[in-house]
């Protein structure tokens, strides 16, 4: 079950993204990180040193812990993005390890 | 290199109210901002958002609006979801947008980058499914997103209060409050209480927020310590101690917050000077009355520079902006001082709260300074409480040669989460009350780049 779930609101508009090759929705405006917590994922990415699953935890882009690739580049920060319509997104489970 | 006469870096309310007041003055003046709308941390998403979640968030929310459209109908330039990664004190700026590193300069700068919230390392913290309360709130303004299953709340400061009462409205069930401010704040907080009431809506505020949440049936917890978030590979339960007794939550989200800070990183970076706030537990830099930093062509106002809250910030940029159009030849000395005295008097009488709020929300010594040793203080590099006692006493006298031993702060947050803790344990266990060995040494970039990105800025600044 998602941890968060979206408040209803009248006019939300829609863009359709790819979560590790899985086609879903986001609202428009919505930060990468976001639409991920919203499509009921716990974590986006594996720490490269002990491998223990890590999620969003600040979402003001000081943390650095939402990590994952989007449309083929690693390491994006992904409570700093915004959601486009196509926008591949992959998390980053047991890779970037060159990333320290 | 771009040059600018004016540039303003951070849209909330402190930059909104600088570069609109320094535009009016005829000034050129650009501001930059890594979100994607101007507001800034309180006012973040105002304007864009659907009218049913602006009234959740409240009439203090809504201002927002106002300072927005005077920014927009301003003559002021406006660069978002563009990052800062350089700051030098010849007023050279590295930014960073849409995957492009580039540089530009100015005459003048002001920096309004606000507050980040005070990174307090406890047991389980790295768990998926704990977050900062401040993420929740971000969650909720700027996505509309809410907790499903219920949420914990946990930690010390207004903010937590504030959240609790927008979910409150959003219809979210909350399971408790956790509040871990020491007994004896209460005490502390009292001789401030005369002051305070000058500025005493945002404690009537305070008490009303706390009132409807108890009358709605949400479980308050105050006095709490030891406290740990648990779970295997995701969060499962909170665990705390509370009147002597062991207690424990299942819940699958804490948000936790433990105040907020000054991000210094960025004047720090810059050569400011930064003296250690023993009130507010931060570095902040050094700023006279009218913002200017001790780097010349460098003023420094709102959050960043010391916590004053949003509408001492938007006085602060004010105040700023005419400083701005003084240096810059648009003002004399007492043409400035007529226009910003009222702003001057404005934001004394609103910081007169401060001292009250400070006491009351001073977060427990033991919980920034003491974590057990198993506790993660190093997100990044996963270095924890242990390591870092060990280094001290092998002879590491310093946050900077922790730092070097262990790799503490060398991940890619370049230590904003563990800056703070790792220079607090120093002190407690060198016995040093004053923070003299002070923070990391700050250098660029302050946010990693790529080998590509560094080899792109260097092309564009070859003249050939
Ligand atoms: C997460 C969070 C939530 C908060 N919510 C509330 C609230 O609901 N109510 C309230 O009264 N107070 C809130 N506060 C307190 C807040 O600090 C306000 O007092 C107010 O927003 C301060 O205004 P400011 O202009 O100083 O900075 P801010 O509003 O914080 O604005 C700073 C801006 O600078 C930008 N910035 C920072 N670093 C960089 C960089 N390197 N490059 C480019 N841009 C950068 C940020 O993206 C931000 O837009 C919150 C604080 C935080 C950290
Ligand atoms: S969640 Fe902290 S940087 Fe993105």
């Amino acid at each position: 079950m998602p941890v968060f779930r979206r408040l209803e609101e009248a006019d939300i508009r829609w863009v359709e993204i790819q979560i590790d090759g899985q086609t879903t929705q986001a609202r428009e405006g919505d930060s990468v990180a976001a639409a991920l917590l919203a499509a009921g994922l716990r974590s986006c990415r594996t720490s490269p040193i002990s491998g223990a699953p890590r999620a969003p935890f600040c979402m003001m882009g000081v943390c650095y812990e939402c990590l994952v690739e989007v449309d083929g580049i690693p390491n994006r920060q992904s409570c700093q993005i915004t959601v486009q319509e196509g926008m591949q997104i992959r998390r980053q489970i047991g890779t970037a390890k060159g990333y320290r | 290199m771009e040059r600018h006469e004016l540039i303003v870096i951070g849209g909330g309310p402190s930059g909104l109210a600088a570069a609109t007041t320094a535009a009016n003055a005829g000034i050129e003046c650009l501001l930059i901002d890594e979100q994607a709308n101007p507001g800034g941390q309180i006012y973040r998403a105002v304007g864009t958002i659907p009218e049913q979640r602006a009234s959740l968030l409240g009439p203090d929310y809504n201002y927002g609006r106002k300072l927005v459209d005077q920014f927009n109908q301003s003559s002021a330039s406006y660069l978002p979801g563009t990052t800062l990664w350089n700051l030098n004190s010849q007023r050279e700026i590295g930014i960073l947008r849409d995957g492009q590193a580039s540089l530009i300069s100015a005459d003048r700068i002001i920096i309004a980058t606000g507050a980040m919230e005070r990174p307090v390392p406890f047991p389980g913290w790295t768990l998926p499914g704990v977050m900062s309360a401040g993420a929740g709130q971000i969650l909720l303004k700027s996505s509309g997103l809410v907790p499903a299953q219920g949420v914990v709340l946990a930690g010390v400061g207004p903010l937590l209060l504030l959240l609790a009462w927008q979910y409150l409205h959003a219809g979210v069930k909350i399971h408790a409050i956790l509040d871990m401010s020491p007994s004896g704040n209460i005490w502390r907080a009292l001789p401030h209480l005369p002051g305070a009431l000058l500025a005493h809506h945002y404690i009537l505020k305070g008490l009303r927020y706390q009132m409807q949440l108890k009358m709605a049936g949400v479980k308050f917890f105050s006095g709490v310590t030891e406290f740990h978030a648990v779970g295997g590979d995701l969060l499962e339960a909170v665990e705390f101690t509370h009147r002597g007794g062991r207690k424990r939550i299942d819940t699958h989200l804490l948000l936790s917050h433990f105040g907020v800070i000054p991000d210094s990183h960025l004047s720090r970076c810059a050569g400011c000077d930064h003296t250690w706030d023993a009130n507010q537990l931060c570095w902040r830099p050094v700023a006279d009355k009218w913002g200017n930093s001790s780097v010349d062509g460098i003023a420094i106002v709102g959050d960043g520079s010391g916590i004053g809250g949003a509408v001492a910030a938007r006085h602060a940029g004010r105040i700023a902006g005419f400083e701005a159009a003084r240096a810059l030849g648009r003002m004399d000395e007492k043409q400035r001082d007529d226009a910003a005295r009222e702003d001057q008097g404005w934001m004394r009488d609103d910081l007169r709260v401060r001292p009250f709020l400070e006491a009351r929300f001073h977060p427990p010594a033991e919980l920034l300074s003491a974590p057990p040793d198993e506790t993660v203080v190093c997100r990044c590099e996963e270095i924890n409480a242990g390591a870092i006692r060990t280094a001290i006493h092998a002879g590491h006298k310093d946050a900077n040669q922790v730092k070097f031993l262990t790799r503490c702060g060398m991940g890619p947050c370049q230590g904003r989460q563990c800056d703070n803790a790792v220079s607090q344990i120093v002190a407690r266990e060198l016995g040093d009350k004053k923070m003299i060995s002070g923070g990391y040494r700050i250098r660029p970039p302050i946010r990693p780049l790529t080998i590509e990105q560094l080899a792109a800025l260097d092309e564009g600044a070859d003249p050939k």
